[in-house]
């Protein structure tokens, strides 16, 4: 290869290069002197994000290490990326997988039913003409979202719970087993512990509390589209249908691309609570509840991490670090991927 | 030219009406019957579950065990038949119960103190960053975005949180209410939330309030705060909302007199899950379930409360356009 013959830099252009540079610092020194208050501003903003957000990443190295409890961080062996090969080839791969599975199976059929929904229910509210009604509409269907994960999941376990001999199943269950979705049976050994129902309930409930909230964004699209436009294709002779396609559509296309950037790039990203609280662990019909499919890498990390009480010896942080940090790259390669897709495609990027 | 508007003046009229509103094609009509059903039934299903939680908490025994209670609380037994009424012995009993009220303490501590201090620390940050004059201002808002695309995961944070609780301990913060408050909750998109707020702020009120000698604090206070005051209620219903409602870290760290409502309403759901069907000897007016739809309707009232005046905010806090840097 030809390289470029450097020319030795003379004395005097030393000179004037450390002047500037100094001068650089220099201004830029008297710059954050003269803005202090500003800075003093961001100390506690910036102490916290590295105290509890960037200190946890530093922790994740842990991944690359054998976990002692008796030695701190630093000290602790360096095996390299031998727990990796544990969880992708190696003795936890059998639990790994169906984990990352479930995970993934969870977040894209989230995608598949809750990102329309929320654009379809914000067409049907823009569509009701009468301010109060379509307020007391909407105001009820955000509700669910300001109430807690403990709430929501509370109601659902109660709502779907077993029946006894002297208590029929939940009111959801028997309604789900009138329509004809469930079998009777089904809906008294109960719901929550079928694992072939978890999916189900998981989606429908995240719809049930997120479409409402969700809507807000693009109907605040719908409604800023002129309303000339869709005059203007109603002399044409545009049915709905077309009016949709050709005037909604287009007004909401960048707000549809944004959001569904966000939610590419969370793809991996579970809502561990919701699953956590969702999960049981005996009857159905393996006697395991309905973990084989509410099984996902944050709930499986938890366990095998040691943050469950009672975990016991099987506790191992630097597995559990591994697992996060598979996970963290994934998102991360996600959300920058999708980006880079969005900003080639349509140039519209969030980031 | 003037053939075009002719036409469309003469062909308009057919489709305004006598009383001059404008009359609908049939595929436009179709579509409003429809939105308006399922609009009407989408938001009938979001508010069924508390209308039901509300009369299974009022609901007798028998009438809930007899399965007939569905939309409004019933009384009675089962030899007696069951009629419409109120059973308070549920509510009594969430009343009376000492556990139940100091976590609802814990949780008004946590969401007081906890709002007050991310908001707090968001407001001065996105007042900071807000500066375009502000050096490596680049560089700090990545490393608020950085936080927002990679998540260390639950072990790390975990054994983080441990940490924080030594060090904490160590300079005698033993109450882990407060190291919940100051540890947990910030969020870098609420910040930039804030920060896209402060810029939108037209730079010449700034200008004029230096002229008339205002330092950085003041200029703050009185000038950018309540000009982003919709954004700023935003933000802390955000993170009022996030705090009463926190839920895994609380179960996670926190001793048993400190665990917030969540936290409470969780473990007696799992105590009368366990217990279903089990009749134990003195049995009471109501069904233990009410118990539990009790705590959820007492957990869920703060929140219907203030409802009604924090849903016009709705609207500022999903303007995701400008996050970009």
């Amino acid at each position: 290869m030809k390289t470029k013959e450097v020319q030795p830099i003379s004395r005097e252009t030393q000179l004037r290069v450390d002047e500037f540079e100094k001068s650089y610092w220099r201004t830029t020194g008297k710059k954050i002197l003269k803005d202090w208050r500003l800075y003093v501003m961001l100390i506690p903003l910036i102490l916290v994000f590295l105290f509890w957000r960037y200190f946890p990443m530093y922790e994740l190295t842990q991944s690359f290490k054998l976990y002692d409890n008796t030695k701190s961080l630093s000290e602790m062996n360096y095996v390299g990326l031998y727990w990796f090969e544990q969880l992708f080839f190696g003795s936890y791969s059998d639990q790994f997988w169906p984990a990352f599975r479930n995970t993934f199976l969870l977040s894209f059929y989230g995608l598949l039913f809750g990102f329309p929904t929320p654009i379809l229910l914000a067409l049907f509210f823009s569509e009701i003409k009468s301010n109060l009604v379509r307020s007391m509409f909407q105001i009820c269907s955000y509700l669910p979202k300001f109430v807690s994960m403990v709430v929501i999941t509370s109601l659902i376990q109660l709502m779907l719970q077993k029946g006894t001999q002297n208590a029929p199943a939940g009111v959801l269950a028997r309604a789900l087993a009138a329509i004809g979705l469930v079998t009777d049976e089904a809906a008294r050994e109960g719901l929550m512990f079928g694992p072939q129902y978890f999916r189900s309930i998981y989606q429908v409930s995240g719809v049930w509390a997120e479409a409402g909230y969700g809507s807000i964004v693009y109907f605040a699209a719908i409604i800023g589209i002129s309303p000339t436009s869709y005059e203007a294709a109603r002399i044409d002779g545009a049915s709905k249908m077309q009016q949709i396609k050709s005037v909604v559509l287009p007004g909401i296309l960048s707000t549809v691309v944004i959001m569904l950037i966000t939610r590419l790039g969370h793809l991996m990203t579970v809502g561990y609570e919701k699953v956590l609280l969702l999960t049981t662990t005996v009857g159905g019909d393996l006697g395991t509840g309905n973990q084989s499919t509410a099984e996902v890498i944050s709930t499986w990390v938890f366990k095998i991490g040691g943050m469950q009480s009672g975990g016991g010896g099987a506790a191992n942080p630097s597995l559990g670090s591994a697992a996060d940090m598979v996970n963290a790259v994934i998102s991360m390669l996600l959300v920058i991927g999708a980006n880079m897709i969005s900003k080639r495609a349509s140039n519209t990027s969030l980031y | 030219m003037a053939e075009i508007n002719n036409q469309n003046i003469k062909e308009t009229p057919k489709k305004v009406k006598k009383n001059g509103k404008v009359r609908l094609e049939t595929s436009e009509l179709i579509f409003k019957i429809i939105s308006y059903a399922f609009c009407a039934i989408f938001a009938i299903m979001c508010i069924y579950p508390f209308i039901y939680a509300i009369s299974a908490a009022l609901s007798s025994r028998d009438a809930y065990y007899s399965g007939q209670v569905v939309l409004l609380p019933l009384i009675g037994t089962l030899n007696d038949g069951y009629t419409l009424g109120l059973e308070w012995g549920a509510f009594k009993e969430v009343f009376f119960d000492a556990g139940f009220w100091v976590s609802y303490a814990n949780t008004l501590f946590i969401t007081f103190y906890g709002t007050v201090w991310s908001l707090g620390v968001s407001i001065f940050g996105g007042y900071a960053l807000s500066k375009k004059r502000l050096p490596f201002r680049t560089g700090l808002n990545f490393y608020l975005l950085f936080t927002m695309w990679f998540n260390a995961g639950l072990i790390p944070q975990y054994l983080n949180y441990l940490n924080t609780q030594e060090v904490f301990g160590a300079v005698g913060i033993t109450d882990n209410r407060w190291m919940v408050v100051i540890a947990m909750g910030m969020n870098a998109f609420n910040v930039i939330l804030l920060r896209n707020a402060f810029e939108s702020v037209p730079k010449e009120i700034e200008e004029a309030a230096i002229v008339d000698g205002a330092s950085e604090f003041s200029l703050l206070w009185n000038v950018y705060v309540p000009m982003s005051k919709s954004s700023i209620a935003t933000v802390g219903l955000f993170y009022g909302i996030s705090r009463w409602n926190g839920f895994f870290w609380a179960n996670m760290m926190m001793t048993q007199d400190e665990q917030p409502l969540q936290v409470y309403i969780r473990d007696t759901l799992k105590k009368v899950m366990e217990e279903q069907g089990n009749t134990s000897d003195a049995i009471p007016a109501y069904a233990t379930e009410s118990m539990v739809y009790a705590m959820i309707v007492c957990a869920i009232i703060p929140i219907i409360i203030i409802y009604p005046y924090i849903q016009r905010y709705f609207a500022t806090g999903v303007n995701v356009g400008g996050v970009k840097e």
